[in-house]
């Protein structure tokens, strides 16, 4: 199978490149993570970030033949040939296919990424109904690989001011909360004509998610919910 | 001055909410002229001034330029905002479209009353 993967080391290289690559696959090779492994058995300088090989710790996102996507769950068979692989757009490259994700996480954290209630702590858990449990479907699982914030046109353009679809949607995952308290300072921290609207509803970020999620739903909520606070 | 990464401030809602408002006056705007048009028994030069001539048109229109004013300055204020990463140079270009857009203003006005 055909491969043009791109290729950066700063310690050596004074330019990025494209290298084409020709493996023979085993027939256990079903996704195209497994088909970068096999390559980088022949090639052991080749470096990419993996972990939990199944689509549960978001490591192995990449640019996929122009698409963000994980390579762990991306089958084989729905790939073109040459299969072309690049590094998340618009990350600073640290080598091959690894990126900085300083920016991105630290525009995560800029939410209060946690549950915060200032109420006596319970015997047991803080509880919710099914119906209020209902509304972090589609939030929850959110697992920051950062597919949907380096296809965000807006995120490329302001990643150190606009929160990105990633941190937005953990941001209404905590607005959404019935156990959280904090909804008012979580509007006032996002009511900014950078930190929240500089999302123009262009959708990329629901095109690429891996889980499927839609980041732009979640943001549409938010600033419904701006609205109803000054109206 | 330190150089710090600054963000919060607080307009995003009002301008987001305002770009909406006025994108629907410019609908119902667009649906007034159109049937204007339509309605007119023979599209000629009298027509045309009588139209023109009516306060239902010339308030709509003064409502219409109004609003495309403020839209636009919203859209190209937030052009700038994602391609022009110099603030000094940002504001600069913001007073000039201000100024432009203000003199449209006044220049529609002028054609809506003017002889
Ligand atoms: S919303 Fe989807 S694409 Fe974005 S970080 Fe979460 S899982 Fe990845
Ligand atoms: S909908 Fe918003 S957050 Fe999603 S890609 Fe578009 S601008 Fe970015
Ligand atoms: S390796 Fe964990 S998500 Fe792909």
């Amino acid at each position: 199978m055909r491969f043009q993967i791109y290729r950066f080391n700063p310690d050596q290289d004074s330019a990025p490149h494209m290298q084409e690559y020709d493996i023979a696959l085993e027939p256990t090779d079903r996704m195209l993570l497994d088909a970068l492994m096999r390559i980088k058995t022949v090639d052991d300088t080749f470096s990419f970030r993996r972990s939990c090989r199944e689509g549960v710790c978001g490591s192995d996102a990449m640019n996929i033949n122009g698409k963000n996507g994980l390579a762990c769950i991306t089958p084989l068979a729905d790939v073109q040939e040459p299969v072309v692989i690049r590094p998340l757009p618009g990350m600073p490259v640290i080598r091959d296919l690894i990126v900085d994700m300083s920016q991105f996480f630290k525009q995560y954290h800029s939410v209060t990424p946690y549950v915060i209630n200032d109420t006596p702590r319970p015997d047991g858990e803080r509880l919710q109904s099914p119906e209020d449990r209902e509304e972090l479907n589609g939030l929850y699982e959110c697992i920051l690989c950062a597919c949907c914030s380096t296809a965000c046109p807006s995120f490329w353009w302001n990643p150190d001011k606009f929160v990105g679809p990633a941190g937005l949607l953990q941001a209404y995952r905590f607005i959404a909360d019935t156990r959280d308290h904090a909804t008012n300072d979580r509007l006032d921290n996002l009511e900014d004509p950078y930190r929240l609207f500089r999302c123009h509803s262009i959708m990329n970020c629901v095109d690429v998610c891996p889980k499927n999620l839609n980041p732009t739903k979640a943001i549409g909520k938010i600033k419904g919910l701006m609205l109803k606070r000054v109206l | 001055m330190v150089n710090r990464e600054v963000v919060g401030a607080h307009y995003g809602l009002r301008d987001w909410l305002l770009q909406r408002i006025t994108a629907v006056i410019m609908v119902f705007y667009t649906l007034i002229l159109l049937s204007a048009l339509y309605a007119m028994p023979t599209f000629d030069y009298m027509n045309w001034k009588a139209l023109w001539q009516s306060s239902v048109m010339r308030y709509s229109s003064f409502l219409f330029v109004l609003a495309l004013a403020f839209h636009a300055w919203i859209g190209v204020r937030n052009i700038f905002m994602d391609y022009i990463k110099v603030a000094s140079l940002r504001l600069v270009l913001y007073v000039v479209v201000i100024l432009a857009l203000c003199s449209y203003f006044a220049w529609a006005v002028q054609i809506l009353w003017g002889r």
